[in-house]
C-alpha cells in the first residue's frame, strides 16, 4: 500500500517536471507583490493598476524608460499658434481597438472627458482643462483655462477607450463605489495596446496575449507573445517562484535576496533609480505639538532644530546598513529625472553630531525632547527599518522619537487628517515636473492644493509663486520661478530628505529589458535572448 | 425538545449579531479606505466627498445597521478593492479554501490516527519516541515558518513541488476544483501539510492518550485472557472506543482549519477566502471584511449548534 502511494507520487512529480519544461519560449510569467485593483482605466490612479493598463490600453503620449515623452496614440502635439490656451494634437491613423473599432478623435474626446468626471481618480491631472474638441477625424484640441505649457506631461497615463464600446456596454461612467455599482469596464477591456486580455481572476491569474493587429508591430521587439501575471504577496514565496523557474520575471526583489538571485544560475537582477523619494515631514506650523513633552512650544517650529535633525541623520549609514546599498541618498525631496532638479539641490549635508548638538543647545533644547515618529510598515522599501535607524540617530542629539509603525491604511490618514507631528512619506512625480511637488507638498493646505502637506507650513509668497507656475507660458521664466521656490524650500527645511529608492527587477536569462523609472513595466520592449 | 432547539437557535443569532457589532467597532481601528481608494492626486475635497458617499461619517452602529439590513436581503455590498459584488467574490474564492481545508483535515485525520495508534502500541519504541519528539516541534513552529521551510526544501532545493498557487483548476458548475488536474493535485501537497500539521499532532496525541486509557480497561484484559491476537484487540476492540471523542474534536477543529487557512494561504499565494481577507484588511475593504467575518462566525456557530443538537439526540439525560 505505502509503496503504491509512493510510486503514484513519484509519477505525479515526474510528469509535473515535464509540463513545467513545456511552457513555450514566448510566454512570460510575471509576478509582483501587488495586484491591479480594477480594469477600468480611469478609475484607480495607482502603480500596479496603471502598469497592467499600459499593456492593454494606450495614452496619447507615453513615457519611455528614461521618463522622456514619446508618441503614443498621438503622433505630434504643439501649442496652437492662434490661442495660447490651446494644445493641438495630431492622432495616429489606422489604429484599431482589440474589438476591431477604429480609433479616432471622437474616442479621444470621449476618453479625456471620461477621465475628468467626478468619480475618476485622474481628474486632478486634468483640472486645468476646460474643453476637449475634435477638429477633424485625426486632430484634437484641448483648451485649458489659461496657458498650460505642461499639459502633455499630464496625459501620459490617460488611456484611450472606444466610445462606441463604452456606450454599448453602459460603461460611459467611471465606477462610482459609493453608488455600489458594478460596471462592465471594471471587468472587461477594449484597448489599442500591444496585448489583449484573455482571462482574469483577480488575485490569482491574469492572461494577456499579443495583439496581432497592433500598430507598433515592427517598431517594438514584441518578443513576448503571452503574459501570465500572478500576484505573489509573500516576499519569500515570490523569490522562491523565480528561483524554481515557475515565474520568469518578478518586479520587486526584496533587498535581502538580491545576492541570492544574482548568484543563482539562469537569472539576474536588473536595477535603476526609481522615481520615488523618501523623506520625513515635521509639523512646523502648530503652536504646540500633541505628542511631545514640551509644553506651550513647538520644537519643530525652530529652524535650528530642523537643521540639527538634518545633519544628525546619517544617510550613508542608512544606505549601507538598512538598504544594503540599494538607495541614492538625497538632499532634496525631488527624484533626479524631475524638471527643476540640480546636483546642488540634491547635495546633502555631512553627518555631524557635534554641530547638531550645538544647534540643539542654541535652540534651547540642549536636554532634548520627546516626540512621536509615525511610519508606514508596508508601503516603501524597508520603511520601518529606516525609521528604527533614524530613532537611534536622533537619540544622539537628545531627541527621543517614539516610533509608531502602522500599515499604510492607518498611516496615511494621519497625514490627511493632520494628526501627526513627525512622519515618513514617499513621493513619486508622474508629471516629471517640480510643480507637482509644490502643489501637493508645499502649498498651504486648502481645498484644491496642499492635500499631502501635513506640516501645517504656510507661506503666502510661496503659494502665489506656486499658483503662477500653472499658467506661465515662458518656460525659462517658469524654470526660474521653480529654482527660486526650491531655494525658499531649502531654507525652510520643512522636510528632511533621506534617499531615492532603487528598483530591483529579477528576470530570467531568457529575457532582457530596461528598468522603467516609474516601475511601470512595458512588455512590448522585452527582448528574447 | 422543540423549545430547546429554538432557544439554541436564538442564542446563535444573538452571538452572530454581537460578533458583527464587535467586528464593525474594530474596523474603525483598521484604518481608512479613503487614501487607498483615491491615489496620490487626491485633494481634500475628494476625501470629504468619498467619505460622505461611503457613509463613513455616520456613527458605526448606523453603518452596522445599514450592513445588516442589506445583508439580510442578500446584498453584501461592493468590494472597495475590486469593485465587484462581495457575494460573487466570496463564492469564487470559497472552493479553494474548502478544498484545502478538506485535504488538510483528511491528512490530519489519517496520519494523526495512524501515528496515534502506533505510538500508543509501541509506547517505548525508538520510532514512537522519535514521532513524539517531532510532533512537539510541529506544534511549536509557527505556520508561516513551516510553509517557508517546505517551500525551501521541496520547491527551491529539490524542485519537486510548486512553490505557490493552485495549479490548473477546472470549473464544475460554479465550483472551481483543483482535484481534476495533475498540477492542481500537486499544488495541494505543501499547503495541506502546512495547514494540517498542527491538527495532525493534536489528533495524534488525543488518539494516543485515549488508546492508552482504553488499553487499561477491563474488557481489554479479558480479551487478552481469551487469547485473542494483538491485532484483533488493537483494531477491533480498542480503536472503536477510542474514535468517539476523536471524531467530536475533529469536527470542531474543522472550523479552525478554515479560519487558520489565512496564514497558509498568504505564504502559498493560495487564492482562497483567507488571502482575500488579508488583502481586504490591507486595503480596508470594509464590505469584504464584514462579509468574511460574518461567514466565519456563521460557520462556527452552525458547527457548534449541530454538535449540541447531536448530543441531545444521543444523550437522553439532556432532554429535560
Amino acid at each position: 500500500m505505502t509503496f503504491r502511494v509512493a510510486a503514484f507520487g513519484a509519477a505525479l512529480l515526474a510528469t509535473t517536471a515535464l509540463t513545467a519544461a513545456e511552457v513555450s519560449a514566448e510566454t512570460l510569467r510575471w509576478a509582483r507583490a501587488a495586484e491591479a485593483l480594477t480594469l477600468d482605466p480611469h478609475s484607480q490612479n495607482e502603480g500596479p493598476t496603471t502598469t497592467l493598463m499600459h499593456q492593454i490600453y494606450e495614452p496619447l503620449i507615453v513615457r519611455n524608460h528614461a521618463g522622456e515623452m514619446e508618441a503614443g496614440l498621438a503622433t505630434s502635439w504643439e501649442p496652437s499658434e492662434d490661442d495660447p490656451n490651446v494644445w493641438v494634437f495630431t492622432l495616429r491613423e489606422g489604429v484599431t481597438f482589440h474589438g476591431g473599432e477604429e480609433f479616432d478623435s471622437a474616442d479621444a474626446v470621449f476618453s479625456i472627458e471620461r477621465a475628468m468626471t467626478e468619480t475618476s481618480n485622474f481628474k486632478e491631472l486634468l483640472s486645468s482643462v476646460s474643453e476637449v474638441r475634435a477638429t477633424g477625424p485625426y486632430t484634437l484640441e484641448i483648451v485649458t483655462d489659461g496657458p498650460n505649457p505642461l499639459l502633455p506631461n499630464n496625459l501620459t497615463n490617460i488611456m484611450m477607450m472606444d466610445q462606441g464600446w463604452a456606450e454599448a456596454n453602459n460603461a460611459e461612467a467611471v465606477q462610482d463605489y459609493a453608488a455600489g455599482e458594478d460596471t462592465y469596464a471594471a471587468r472587461n477591456t477594449n484597448g489599442t495596446g500591444p496585448y489583449v486580455l484573455q482571462s482574469r481572476e483577480a488575485d490569482v491569474r491574469t492572461v494577456l496575449s499579443a495583439n496581432p493587429d497592433y500598430w507598433g508591430v515592427g517598431e517594438f521587439p514584441l518578443a513576448v507573445s503571452e503574459i501570465i501575471f500572478t500576484p505573489i504577496q509573500n516576499p519569500a514565496t515570490r523569490v522562491a517562484a523565480l528561483l524554481t523557474g515557475e515565474v520568469d520575471f518578478i518586479q520587486d526583489v526584496p533587498v535581502q535576496d538580491l545576492q541570492r538571485v544574482n548568484d543563482a544560475d539562469g537569472m539576474e537582477v536588473i536595477t535603476a533609480p526609481q522615481n520615488r523619494v523618501i523623506f520625513f515631514g515635521m509639523n512646523v506650523g502648530a503652536e504646540d505639538l500633541e505628542l511631545d513633552n514640551v509644553d506651550g512650544a513647538n520644537p519643530f517650529a525652530d529652524l535650528r532644530v530642523r537643521q540639527a535633525i538634518d545633519i544628525a541623520i546619517n544617510r550613508e549609514a542608512i544606505q549601507q546598513v538598512v538598504m544594503r546599498g540599494q538607495s541614492e541618498p538625497a538632499g532634496v525631496i525631488m527624484p533626479p529625472p524631475v524638471n527643476g532638479w540640480t546636483e546642488e539641490l540634491d547635495a546633502y549635508p555631512a553627518y555631524d553630531i557635534e554641530a547638531a548638538n550645538a544647534l540643539m543647545e542654541e535652540a534651547g533644547y540642549g536636554d532634548g525632547f520627546s516626540v512621536q515618529l509615525d511610519c508606514p510598515n508596508d508601503r516603501y522599501i524597508n520603511d520601518e527599518a529606516i525609521c528604527q535607524a533614524t530613532v537611534g540617530m536622533l537619540a544622539q542629539i537628545g531627541i527621543t522619537a517614539n516610533l509608531s509603525a502602522l500599515p499604510r491604511a492607518q498611516h496615511f490618514p494621519l497625514i490627511a487628517n493632520g494628526e501627526t507631528d513627525f512622519y515618513m512619506l514617499g513621493w513619486g512625480v508622474p508629471t516629471y515636473d517640480s510643480e507637482y511637488i509644490f502643489n501637493f507638498l508645499y502649498h498651504t493646505r486648502g481645498e484644491g492644493r496642499g492635500s499631502w502637506n501635513g506640516t501645517n507650513f504656510s507661506d503666502a509668497e510661496m503659494d502665489e509663486m506656486i499658483v503662477s507656475l500653472a499658467s506661465e507660458v515662458d518656460l525659462d521664466a517658469r524654470d526660474a520661478t521653480i529654482a527660486q521656490l526650491w531655494e525658499m524650500a531649502e531654507e525652510e527645511l520643512i522636510y528632511i530628505p533621506v534617499h531615492n529608492q532603487i528598483l530591483n527587477w529579477g528576470i530570467s536569462d531568457g529575457w532582457s529589458t530596461l528598468v522603467d523609472a516609474d516601475d511601470s513595466v512595458k512588455f512590448k520592449y522585452f527582448e528574447a535572448e | 425538545m422543540v423549545s430547546y432547539i429554538l432557544k439554541r437557535i436564538l442564542q446563535s443569532v444573538l452571538v452572530l449579531l454581537i460578533v458583527g457589532l464587535v467586528a464593525f467597532a474594530m474596523f474603525r481601528f483598521v484604518g481608512d479606505p479613503i487614501d487607498t481608494m483615491l491615489g496620490q492626486e487626491r485633494t481634500m475635497q475628494d476625501i470629504e466627498r468619498l467619505r460622505e458617499s461611503l457613509g463613513l461619517n455616520k456613527p458605526f452602529f448606523v453603518q452596522y445597521w445599514d450592513f445588516l439590513v442589506r445583508a439580510v436581503q442578500g446584498d453584501l455590498g461592493i468590494s472597495y478593492r475590486q469593485g465587484r459584488p462581495v457575494a460573487e467574490i466570496i463564492a469564487e474564492r470559497l472552493p479553494a479554501t474548502l478544498e484545502l481545508a478538506a485535504v488538510s483535515g483528511l491528512f490530519a485525520m489519517v496520519f494523526g490516527i495512524v501515528f496515534g495508534i502506533f505510538t500508543a502500541i509501541r509506547r517505548d519504541g525508538f520510532a514512537a519516541n522519535t514521532i513524539m519528539t517531532l510532533s512537539l516541534i510541529g506544534v511549536s513552529l509557527p505556520t508561516f515558518l513551516i510553509g517557508v521551510l517546505l517551500i525551501y526544501v521541496f520547491a527551491v532545493e529539490l524542485s519537486w513541488l510548486p512553490s505557490f498557487g493552485r495549479g490548473d483548476v477546472v470549473q464544475v458548475g460554479g465550483w472551481s476544483t483543483g482535484f481534476l488536474t495533475q498540477s492542481g493535485l500537486v499544488a495541494l501537497i505543501l499547503p495541506s501539510i502546512t495547514l494540517g500539521l498542527y491538527q495532525m499532532t493534536l489528533i495524534m496525541r488525543l488518539v494516543r492518550s485515549e488508546m492508552l486509557e482504553v488499553m487499561r480497561a477491563d474488557y481489554i484484559r479479558f480479551a487478552r485472557a481469551r487469547g485473542l491476537k494483538d491485532r484483533a484487540i488493537h483494531f477491533r476492540h480498542a480503536l472503536k472506543n477510542t474514535l468517539v471523542p476523536v471524531i467530536t474534536v475533529t469536527g470542531l477543529q474543522l472550523g479552525s482549519i478554515i479560519a487558520f487557512a489565512i496564514i497558509t494561504e498568504t505564504v502559498f499565494q493560495w487564492p482562497g477566502v483567507g488571502l482575500l481577507f488579508i488583502n481586504a484588511i490591507q486595503f480596508v475593504d470594509i464590505p469584504v471584511m464584514a462579509a468574511y467575518l460574518m461567514l466565519i462566525s456563521v460557520m462556527f456557530v452552525a458547527i457548534n449548534l449541530v454538535v449540541d443538537l447531536l448530543y441531545v439526540a444521543i444523550d437522553p439525560r439532556l432532554r429535560t
